[in-house]
């Protein structure tokens, strides 16, 4: 048999040991450095192991994420953890088992072949067996992963394939501890940030004395422009916090742009994601079509505001906080803080849903600035409502500008996508040179470590690229991706990156293709799919929703389907919106269908999948994070409304499991299609076409007047 | 401080005394004085429900909420919903239909939904979808929330 190449987490964490251990009472340990933020990620991950070691779920228990233990796997990101853990955590546990049966062997003096395992132990055919506990030993936790192990097949009996229930939401349901949020150490005192009114503004005076004398106060921490409070008591720092902002002055500058259109008049970094048929003649017979789309500055918008803690040690820290990517967050720590990497020790706790990079690596960055005037006592920071509008990295502004070619009989004989927006992954840590950081309070402090490190995509199809490329059998094609560099705005990674605008463009264009050619905007669809994965999707997401009713549906009702195949390689995802407009424009209902491979989790992809499209129909409908020349005016749950229980849709999930294909993740995939989908069904109901998200009331009647 | 002027509060069924001042918040006394985290910080200014606790047997939002206004009503929060032990019918039926992602608004849906049940045991879908309205769920799990709270509701009806 062929050997798949070992990932490079496995070159650089090489023993079983580093990623599995077996203790005493026969349970297994695993050591992984994805962390859980509400996917489900530890109960998938317990799975995998659990089926590779042929042991029960119950007995698989995930370690804490800790610089000081797991193995360093990035950044949680991407809806790549199962894919990942599929390729590394899976080989780990499938050498372990290896290991052990060949101790059992040498214990039981027969072949390993005549011996299987079975609930936590190596089972003799003559009726023998040996617990895995009595054979794990520091031999078996040096040995090396050699990926040679073949991987158990999945069957009836697997803990793969099962919706085993979430292992962390039985806490969550009784108001356990569970939250970086609920730590609560000996001695810990509450800190609060003063954060400018504006992202450039500058400190000009601040009033410390009165400050100081306030109940409760412990310190007041002053840095250049960043300031910040230490109380008792936390009511104490928020009190002393709104004090401070009355009596701060700043210098502040009207830096903003009037509207990210900014952009299209911006220097761009250009990457050719994909150009195709160059040679191939452009047919006669042409018409031309042309439409451009955007969305705007879309916030992550947790539920619980950034948090963290930290205790100065020495010369070094220790801090508790829910970042996607511990040890990056731990290099940017060190590099601002001005102490070796080593003397920082970070461990991740949960934390609300964050859906990317919003205020939580900045928050420990925070909550370390604070513990330096307190040392050995422990700082816990929790960041204000509107401070985690004004200030988190926002998901870009785009604007996609699409064309096409249509020949005889309705054929789609070239096609161009160009998209413009700012980098998607600004995040802590991430290609950071040495003397810059990403951290907000970094650009505030007296030294400061600033500027904006925005990389340029590293790949064509990655970032604002993410999807711009049609999964459709265009003979011609031409896709650009136009970076922004210049970031007045602050960013990072948001849920999908670039695959929200960019699938809204292509699959709303689709549609508008089709309305122009008379076509049935899903027959229009299969015409140019090949791959059978992605006909099937289609097939039976249409199906589900009972597409052909289509042209029966009443006055102000329409159904509108998108699809994609997620960064192009990863789940096939369609999704069906009916849409009823009144006043407003409401998701009634939406069907999907995916295929992400093999299914670890049915029930955990399903949720992943409803909140993915719940969470989409949001930014569609609703979502606008709103500026003026100087400032985020968007503070509140107010300026910036959700989706609420009201306006949620039903949904219908339909999953296809493919056993022989590798897992891959769904939380992001859902984001395009799903705001595709709501446009295309606007448009099904009223002919009118919204190309500006989101489909407010206002751009609503506008459009239909 | 020279005001150690305390607050008796009833919270899930225990007198407390609190000297924190009269102004303060209800929710950072329940975190951080009587150590029940289960309720938690949101907004600050009673937007998103995530505090939601019930206040003689209504929900209310702790973080707007002076102890100075409680007037000795009884409290209760996430983690006196469950008695002796035994969780909820709300509790159950979450579990069972697997309703969260992160957790983080769970506490102030559950009291919301308790609240809701309480003074309606029969609350219709669109009952439930409004009387909700009031707390905010950024993963997107509203409608497996809902089917819960559905589902409590027919169970607790065959417990009667």
């Amino acid at each position: 048999m062929t050997i798949a190449p070992l990932p490079d987490v496995l070159h650089a964490y090489p023993c079983i040991g580093q990623w599995l251990e077996v203790i005493a009472d026969g349970n297994v340990v695993v050591f992984s450095g994805k962390v859980e933020f509400g996917q489900g990620i530890r109960t998938a991950l317990a799975q995998l192991v659990a089926h590779e070691l042929g042991i029960d779920v119950g007995r698989v228990t995930l370690a804490a994420v800790d610089t000081v233990r797991s193995p360093d796997e990035g950044v949680t990101s991407g809806s790549r953890s199962i894919e990942e853990a599929h390729e590394g955590l899976r080989h780990a546990a499938a050498e372990l088992r290896a290991a052990l049966c060949s101790r059992a062997a040498r214990r039981l003096g027969l072949p390993v072949e005549m011996l299987a395992v079975h609930l936590g132990e190596v089972a003799a055919p003559d009726g023998r067996r040996v617990r895995y506990g009595d054979l794990f030993d520091e031999g078996v936790a040096t040995e090396r992963i050699t990926g040679s192990i073949p991987l158990r097949p999945v069957d009836g009996h697997s803990a793969v394939g099962v919706s085993v229930p979430r292992v962390d939401l039985p806490a969550k349901m009784v108001g356990q501890r569970t939250f970086v949020h609920d730590i609560d150490l000996p001695g810990m005192l509450h800190g609060r940030v003063l954060r400018p009114p504006s992202i450039d503004a500058r400190l000009v005076s601040l009033d410390d004395d009165t400050v100081r004398g306030m109940p409760g106060v412990f310190a007041v921490v002053r840095d250049g422009s960043f300031a910040g409070v230490v109380a008792q008591r936390e009511e104490q720092a928020v009190g002393a916090l709104a004090r401070m902002r009355r009596l701060a002055v700043w210098d502040e500058n009207a830096s903003l742009p009037s509207s990210a259109r900014y952009m299209l008049s911006e220097p761009t970094l250009d990457v050719t994601v994909r150009n195709l048929g160059q040679g191939v003649p452009a047919g006669s017979g042409i018409a031309e079509m042309h439409a451009e789309y955007s969305r705007p500055y879309l916030a992550h918008a947790s539920i619980g505001p950034s948090c963290a803690v930290a205790t100065q040690v020495g010369d070094g820290y220790d801090v508790w906080t829910h970042s996607q990517g511990i040890y990056h967050l731990r290099q940017e720590l060190a590099k601002v803080l001005r102490t070796p990497r080593d003397r920082v020790r970070v461990r991740h706790v949960e934390g609300p849903g964050c859906y990317g990079a919003n205020g939580a690596d900045d928050a420990a960055l925070d909550a370390a600035l604070l513990a330096r005037v307190v040392p050995g006592t422990p700082v816990r920071v929790q960041w204000m409502r509107e401070d985690e509008f004004a200030w988190e990295p926002f998901g870009t502004a785009m604007t996609v500008r699409m064309a096409a070619k249509v020949g005889a009989r309705g054929t789609i004989v070239e096609w161009t996508h160009e998209v413009w927006g700012n980098g998607h992954r600004d995040r802590a840590g991430t290609d950071a040179p040495i003397d810059v950081t990403n951290l907000l309070a970094a650009r505030h402090l007296a030294n400061p470590l600033t500027g904006s490190v925005a990389p340029p995509p590293p790949s064509p199809s990655s970032g604002g690229g993410r999807n711009a490329a049609p999964p459709y059998a265009f003979p011609r094609q031409h896709i650009v991706n136009h970076y922004v560099p210049r970031t007045p705005i602050r960013v990072s990674a948001l849920r999908s990156l670039g695959a929200h605008a960019n699938v809204f463009a292509s699959e709303s264009f689709m549609d508008e293709i089709a309305a122009s050619v008379g076509a049935d905007p899903v027959e229009h669809r299969l015409r140019y799919l090949e791959d059978p994965r992605a006909r099937e999707v289609v097939q039976r997401a249409a199906a589900a929703a009972r597409w052909t009713r289509r042209v029966a549906l009443v006055e102000g009702r329409g159904i509108g389907m998108g699809f994609a195949r997620y960064k192009d390689a990863g789940c096939y995802v369609a999704v069906v919106a009916e849409v009823e407009v009144g006043d407003d424009l409401n998701l009634t209902h939406a069907w999907a269908c995916v295929d992400a491979g093999l299914v670890v989790n049915p029930d955990g992809l399903a949720n992943q999948a409803e909140g993915g499209i719940t969470q989409a129909a949001s930014w569609t409908l609703l979502e606008e994070v709103r500026f003026n020349a100087s400032r985020i005016t968007s503070r509140d749950w107010a300026t910036y409304p959700i989706l609420r229980f009201s306006q949620a849709p039903e949904i219908h999930i339909e999953l296809i499991d493919q056993p022989h294909e590798p897992p891959v993740g769904v939380g992001e995939a859902f984001a395009g299609p799903t705001a595709a989908a709501i446009g295309n069904a606007l448009f099904d109901a009223t002919g009118v076409r919204v190309r500006d998200m989101p489909f407010t009331r206002e751009r609503l009647l506008r459009a239909l007047t | 401080m020279s005001r150690t002027k305390s607050t008796r509060l009833l919270v899930n069924g225990t007198i407390i005394d609190t000297a924190a001042d009269p102004d303060t918040p209800l929710l950072y006394v329940l975190r951080n004085d009587l150590g029940l985290k289960g309720t938690r910080f949101g907004c600050g200014t009673g937007e998103c429900g995530a505090c939601t606790v019930h206040v003689d047997g209504i929900g209310e939002p702790s973080c707007i909420l002076p102890l100075s206004a409680i007037g000795g009503k009884p409290i209760v929060t996430i983690e006196g919903l469950s008695r002796d032990g035994r969780l909820d019918p709300l509790q159950r039926a979450f579990l069972n239909e697997q309703a969260g992602q992160c957790g983080y608004c769970i506490s102030g849906i559950l009291m919301s939904a308790r609240a809701l049940l309480d003074r309606n045991p029969h609350a219709s879908r669109d009952d439930i979808r409004s009387a909700l309205d009031g707390n905010l769920c950024r993963c997107g799990v509203m409608g497996r929330m809902v089917k819960a709270i559905e589902r409590a509701s027919r169970d607790m009806e065959g417990d009667a």
